[in-house]
């Protein structure tokens, strides 16, 4: 906040003061209110975060170094996942796959909520034709499923991830849009933002600096179930082989490798990669529902 | 505008009255209820000079508010108006972009409740100096040294202490404070002031209404002060102008609203108060509900069903506004009634006093 350079004089402001907020209640207070399941999702996304960042210096085996001869054997001593389909430490695979699964989601998160948010808040500010248009145009959108529009794109801009976060981010962007248009039309309506009208205020000033960050709360809920969908489907994507391409870890990639695994009686190594989205994806809905409650919509 | 002299018209093509600060001129609005344009305000012609303080008064409704939002361009969706708003002689409706903007803060609003007008989640200190730093370009550091000062001004000596707090731990009458030192801060020329203190407490009321009196005052503004209170009115305004229905139905020097109103209305109004001085088993009241713009008939005076001066010539024809020793009034009986009017409640006609001291 600009704030900190317009008061000379801090001294009466800590950081644990601005952090609280206008509320009062801090980003631990808002966590407790949250619940147990919201703070133990809370720490499990906190763990996947930290492997998210730190996994590929984690591993303790080279993830991409396949010896044949280890294929399907079980936890060892040093190994405490066993190996996979062609050898290689699946603990290791799984932690150095942490950043692609969880990157991905994020970018389509970051992509989606940014056009979501602005063309709501252009919708909300213009309303009539403006309006009209965009309500209309994320109707269309919103046809195409979202995994379709990523198979398409991959199909045409070739595998990888880029491709399907794009597409993803284009897919996911009128759930996002609809859903903030209304808190954001709501927000339009409110007498401050008459007030800051008429006191000469720019348009996209009142709309960044005053109408968004009173939808914070409602950005952040609807950010973080966004962002367990996005997971699920970026897994799925890679599951197909039109995302991270195999031998790079990831934990789409390795449930697709070793799903052969499972029918031989060897379904550790999958069942892993499948534990550990399944169990980030729970943890970000379980969040997002609780903060999306706690935002009272 | 004095902070865009530059930019406004060369005099030659001045319009007429552009000494003036703001004209208001035939102006209609009308807004889209259920699917039908109705109109919330009907000729409306008012002019401010600089410096001097002009009273809207009227009941709930008819308009006054609608007024002020008309010459802050904050009319709602679908609003259509005609007629002509002038601030120094330029057409208000005509600015855009950064004209309008610059406008805007030539022209403070102070609303009515300050507590929905101020965003939740910014401090006091963001939200006073906003419009000074992006409109005006003024520094940070220098913008809050400003407001401190203005704060000073309004009576908040801890002034740094209260632009890191956030509204919610202000009181109403401490953030109207903020609000009209807010509104000063950008050095505007015109103060729309719509009902600054109902929401505050009586005592409250009083200090703020001298705060905004004497700053006024002081730094020569012109203001457009909106209430219902027809007595508050008279004591800090030079003029003041009676709203009923959506039209102005009397303006007149304060001095003079009281001790010889040109208006039935005005009349009544002043009537229905009480009085310190006197015993009154029973308020004056009058008779029948206040019309709502919209409802009141156009070839008909809007008052007549319920003025106690009525006659068939009222139901006939729509008055015009009649000017009368240096006052305007919308009646047309206004030279024949004058002087029984202001000879209190007591003095009105004895058809329709009669019932109601009979009630009492």
């Amino acid at each position: 906040m600009s704030t900190a350079a317009l008061m000379p004089d801090q001294a009466g402001t800590t950081w644990r003061e601005r952090l609280r907020g206008p509320g009062g209640r801090g980003v631990l207070g808002r966590l407790q209110s949250t619940g147990p399941a919201g703070i133990a999702s809370a720490c499990v996304i906190a763990v996947a975060t930290f492997a998210a960042v730190f996994g590929t210096l984690l591993a303790p085996y080279n993830p991409v170094l396949a010896n044949l001869s280890l294929a399907w054997v079980g936890p060892t001593g040093g190994h405490l996942l066993g190996y996979d389909v062609e050898g290689r430490d699946v603990l290791s695979r799984l932690l150095a796959g942490a950043p692609t699964s969880m990157l991905g989601p994020l970018a389509v998160v970051v992509l989606s909520m940014t056009a979501g948010t602005l063309l709501a808040i252009a919708a909300a500010w213009r309303r009539g034709a403006v309006d009209a248009v965009i309500s209309s145009g994320l109707d269309i959108v919103f046809a195409f499923p979202g995994i379709l529009l990523a198979v398409l794109a991959t199909a045409v801009f070739g595998a990888g991830l880029p491709a399907a976060t794009i597409a993803l981010s284009i897919a996911y962007t009128p759930y996002v849009a609809r859903v903030l248009r209304g808190a954001a039309l709501k927000e339009r309506s409110q007498a401050y933002v008459a007030a800051l009208e008429v006191q000469g205020v720019s348009a996209p000033r009142i709309c960044l600096r005053h109408i968004v960050p009173n939808m914070l709360p409602l950005i952040i809920a609807q950010a973080t179930i966004m962002f367990g969908w996005a997971m699920v489907d970026l897994a799925a994507i890679s599951f197909l082989g039109l995302g991270v391409q195999p031998p790079s870890p990831n934990w789409g990639v390795m449930i697709s490798e070793n799903q052969a695994g499972i029918m031989q009686g060897y379904p550790l190594p999958a069942l892993t990669a499948g534990i550990c989205i399944v169990v980030v994806v729970v943890a970000f809905n379980v969040l997002g529902e609780r903060l999306l409650a706690e935002a009272g919509q | 505008m004095t902070g865009a002299g530059q930019a406004a018209p060369p005099a030659e093509a001045r319009p007429p009255g552009a000494g003036r600060l703001l004209e208001v001129e035939r102006l209609t609005v009308r807004l889209r209820v259920e699917g039908v344009r109705r109109a919330v305000l009907r000729d409306v012609s008012l002019a401010i000079a600089p410096g001097e303080a002009v009273g809207l008064v009227g009941e709930s409704g008819s308009g006054k508010s609608m007024t002020a939002r008309a010459i802050g361009r904050l009319l709602p969706d679908g609003a259509q108006a005609e007629g002509t708003i002038r601030f120094h002689g330029q057409d208000v409706a005509a600015l855009s972009g950064s004209d309008l903007r610059r406008y805007r803060s030539q022209v403070a609003l102070i609303f009515q409740d300050p507590r929905a007008h101020t965003n939740p989640v910014r401090r006091i200190g963001d939200f006073m100096t906003e419009a000074l730093r992006t409109n005006l370009g003024v520094p940070p550091g220098e913008a809050a040294r400003r407001a401190v000062d203005m704060l000073a001004q309004v009576g908040i000596d801890d002034g740094a202490r209260r632009l890191r707090q956030y509204p919610h731990q202000l009181s109403g009458g401490l953030l109207q404070r903020v609000m009209i030192a807010t509104a000063l801060l950008t050095e505007p020329r015109l103060l729309l002031a719509d009902e600054p203190t109902t929401a505050l407490d009586v005592t409250t009321q009083a200090e703020v209404m001298a705060i905004l009196d004497e700053l006024r005052r002081e730094l020569h503004l012109g203001m457009l002060f909106i209430t219902h209170d027809l007595e508050l009115a008279a004591a800090i305004c030079d003029r003041t102008a009676v709203m009923y229905a959506g039209q102005i139905v009397e303006v007149r020097s304060s001095a003079m609203l009281h001790s010889d109103p040109l208006h039935p209305y005005t009349a009544a109004l002043a009537g229905a108060r009480p009085d310190i001085s006197r015993t009154a088993a029973r308020l004056r009241a009058i008779p029948g509900r206040p019309l709502s713009a919209f409802e009141a008939p156009d070839d008909q005076c809007a008052f007549a069903p319920r003025c106690a001066h009525a006659q068939d010539a009222c139901w006939e024809a729509a008055p015009d506004l009649v000017e009368l020793d240096g006052g305007v009034s919308r009646c047309r009986r206004a030279a024949t009634l004058r002087g029984r009017l202001a000879a209190g409640p007591e003095a009105a006609e004895p058809e329709t006093a009669e019932p109601e001291a009979a009630d009492a």
